[in-house]
């Protein structure tokens, strides 16, 4: 059986898969399906400092292959969640990485503070596609002086490892891998969702409530696995990819591509046992192969340059 | 809660867009009671990529039964499957109908519109083993969209049908004849299953008159298991409203706990 443990430098996993955040839930919802210790560790939904309405419904579209959310990122807020779920998560065997969000840069230093006093949580992941209320509506991410300076700002607050989530909705993503490998990150992951929009030619409104949203899924796969292999040629630090993984093959293309890791999304919906799936089929791949450990393929894509 | 790769098809039943699916599997129907539904997938590949939430519309020990009407792709590639076939299936999921209350002496009324008749069948022959009067109210279009009366009839089930164009029953809608119904005489209970706008007449219906109503609401799902957050809902709480999950608190909610967005 091969070698699947995952070193991330600032963290170790049993093996390279992660569950994405605002796919898993908090992580409870999933244990009636599987066993949390099955898989790397799980990146619990998007957390702001108080409670989150979210947006008005209809929420969700789908689209080819694909799903455009505007949840609105509705969720519990630090206090409830340090309460009621982090006890019911520590029991479990596995990796927590909390992902942080804001409204403005202070929201996600109140998060990491308020967080840094409880145990149980390996590491946050800093969501820096979250609209801005102070930078326009404009998200950190889209920016590299902005994603730096929060990626700085977190991690001097932080007693965790701080990975800094980008979005694929930019120019050159490579700058903004940079931006925050200059900012301390200990890691990158991507890629959050593409802006998209769903319209309804007939009544000629829009499909969701927020008229804007995220896609995911496999729809988007090539616009990630394109952005992840630019990004991890373009910094140090380790990088976990995502965006449309449903598959041991489609996890192992990322960490072709560089990867270190990967977290599955929007295939938790379908198969709420994915994540724990694409595990045996990443060693099943490599059995076959006679690869003796699963993270030797991170970054061998022969491109012929 | 679990998930069923491989629900056996053992009965189909079609008329028109309207089909009927008998399953095996006896761990489906063990988690079964009125108002909890299925996710289901329709297609091996990933398109259409998301389960499709279908209602329990009846249940025995080692089968439950699908009733749907064709929406769409995920619907019209569910109705080409033929006996034999497997489903791959999550649930029983949900908070059904309460039925608690309802047997000896009391009296239930239903009422569906179109699809939302689905569940109410399995609604109805539970009060009914339960000791509870029960009538059905039954609305569509026209007599092809009203196609389970037959089978009502056949359990011995009273109905009223209403079709809007009049070409079975009462003409107008459902919700017209309960209206009638209801000048007659009232029963302890309403519960209701279909679209939106029949929904929130009959939740207004019954606040105006006191009577306790359970409603079965419906949203586009991402997960049906809570995890989403994408099939919320305006519930009422203390201070105001809240958005809360259809497929973990509901589908059905009392008509006192819904707000319906003005529109
Ligand atoms: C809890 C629950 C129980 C349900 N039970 C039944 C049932 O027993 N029988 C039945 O026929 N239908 C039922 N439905 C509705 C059914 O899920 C939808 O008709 C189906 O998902 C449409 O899928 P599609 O791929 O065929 O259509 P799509 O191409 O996805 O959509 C066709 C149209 O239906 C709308 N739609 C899509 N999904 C839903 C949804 N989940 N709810 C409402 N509208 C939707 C779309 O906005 C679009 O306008 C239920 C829905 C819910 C939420
Ligand atoms: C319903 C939904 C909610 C999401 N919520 C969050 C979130 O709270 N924080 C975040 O960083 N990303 C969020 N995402 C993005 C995913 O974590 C992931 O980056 C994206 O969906 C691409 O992966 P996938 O194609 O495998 O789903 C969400 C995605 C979906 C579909
Ligand atoms: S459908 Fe996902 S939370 Fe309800």
């Amino acid at each position: 059986m091969a070698d699947l443990s995952t070193d991330l430098g600032f963290l170790r996993l049993r093996n390279p898969v992660l569950t994405a955040s605002g796919t898993f839930g908090y992580g409870t919802e999933f244990l009636p399906f599987l066993d949390l210790a099955a898989v790397g560790g799980i990146v619990v939904k998007g957390l702001y400092f108080g409670p989150r309405e979210g947006n008005p419904p209809p929420r969700l579209v789908e689209t080819a292959s694909g799903l455009i959310n505007a949840i609105g990122l509705q969720g519990v807020g630090v206090e409830r969640f340090a309460a009621d779920v982090l006890p019911e998560l520590r029991r479990r065997d596995t990796a927590v990485i909390v992902n942080v969000c804001g409204s403005g840069d202070e929201e996600y230093y109140r998060v990491i503070e308020f967080l840094d006093g409880h145990e149980g949580i390996a590491a946050y992941e800093l969501n820096i596609s979250c609209p801005n209320v102070k930078r326009n509506g404009a998200c950190p991410a889209m920016d590299p002086r902005a994603t730096r300076e929060i990626v700085a700002g977190a991690k001097r607050r932080s007693r965790r490892p701080v990975i800094a989530k980008l979005s694929p909705n930019v120019t050159d993503i490579a700058s903004i891998a940079r931006a925050a490998e200059d900012g301390g990150a200990d890691g990158i992951s991507l890629i959050n969702t593409l802006l998209a929009m769903a319209v309804d030619l007939d009544t000629r409104k829009p499909k969701l409530g927020n008229v804007l949203g995220g896609l995911s899924g496999p729809a988007i796969k090539p616009v990630a696995l394109r952005m992840t292999y630019q990004a991890a040629r373009a910094v140090k630090i380790p990088v976990i990819g995502m965006g449309g993984i449903c598959t041991g093959r489609d996890a192992l293309e990322f960490m072709l591509v560089g990867a270190r890791a990967v977290q599955v999304g929007t295939a938790n919906f379908v198969d709420p046992a994915s994540a724990a799936r694409i595990v045996r089929e990443i060693g099943d791949y490599c059995d076959a192969r006679g690869l003796a450990r699963a993270a030797d393929i991170v970054g061998t894509l022969k491109t012929g340059l | 809660m679990r998930r069923e790769p491989a629900a056996r098809i053992i009965g189909k039943r079609s008329w028109g867009d309207f089909h009927l699916l008998r399953l095996e599997s006896p761990d489906l129907a063990a988690g079964a009671s009125p108002g909890r539904f299925l996710m289901i997938r329709t297609s091996d590949g990933f398109d259409p990529l998301l389960r499709r939430p279908l209602s329990l519309h009846d249940a025995g020990d080692v089968w439950i039964e699908l009733f749907f009407r064709v929406a769409g792709r995920g619907t019209a590639l569910l109705a080409k499957k033929k006996e034999g076939e497997t489903l791959d299936c999550l649930g029983p999921l949900g908070r059904g109908f309460r039925m608690d209350g309802f047997g000896a002496g009391r009296t239930a009324w239903l009422i569906g519109g179109g699809r939302g008749v689905a569940p109410l069948y399995y609604l109805a022959r539970t009060l009914i083993s339960r000791g509870a009067g029960v009538r059905v109210f039954y609305g569509g279009k026209t007599s092809a969209e009203i196609p389970l009366r037959e089978k009502f009839e056949s359990a011995g089930i009273p109905l009223d049908c209403a079709t809007d164009d009049g070409s079975f029953g009462f003409a107008g809608f459902v919700t017209a004849l309960l209206e009638r119904a209801l000048e007659g005489g009232r029963p302890d209970g309403l519960f209701a299953c279909g679209p939106d706008a029949m929904m929130k007449r009959t939740g207004r219906m019954a606040l105006g008159l006191g009577l306790p109503a359970q409603l079965s609401l419906e949203a586009v799902m991402g997960c049906g298991f809570g995890a989403c957050w994408g099939c919320v809902h305006r519930i009422k709480k203390d201070d105001g409203g809240q958005w809360r999950k259809i497929c973990e608190d509901g589908p059905v909610f009392g008509a006192d706990e819904i707000l319906w967005e003005e529109a």
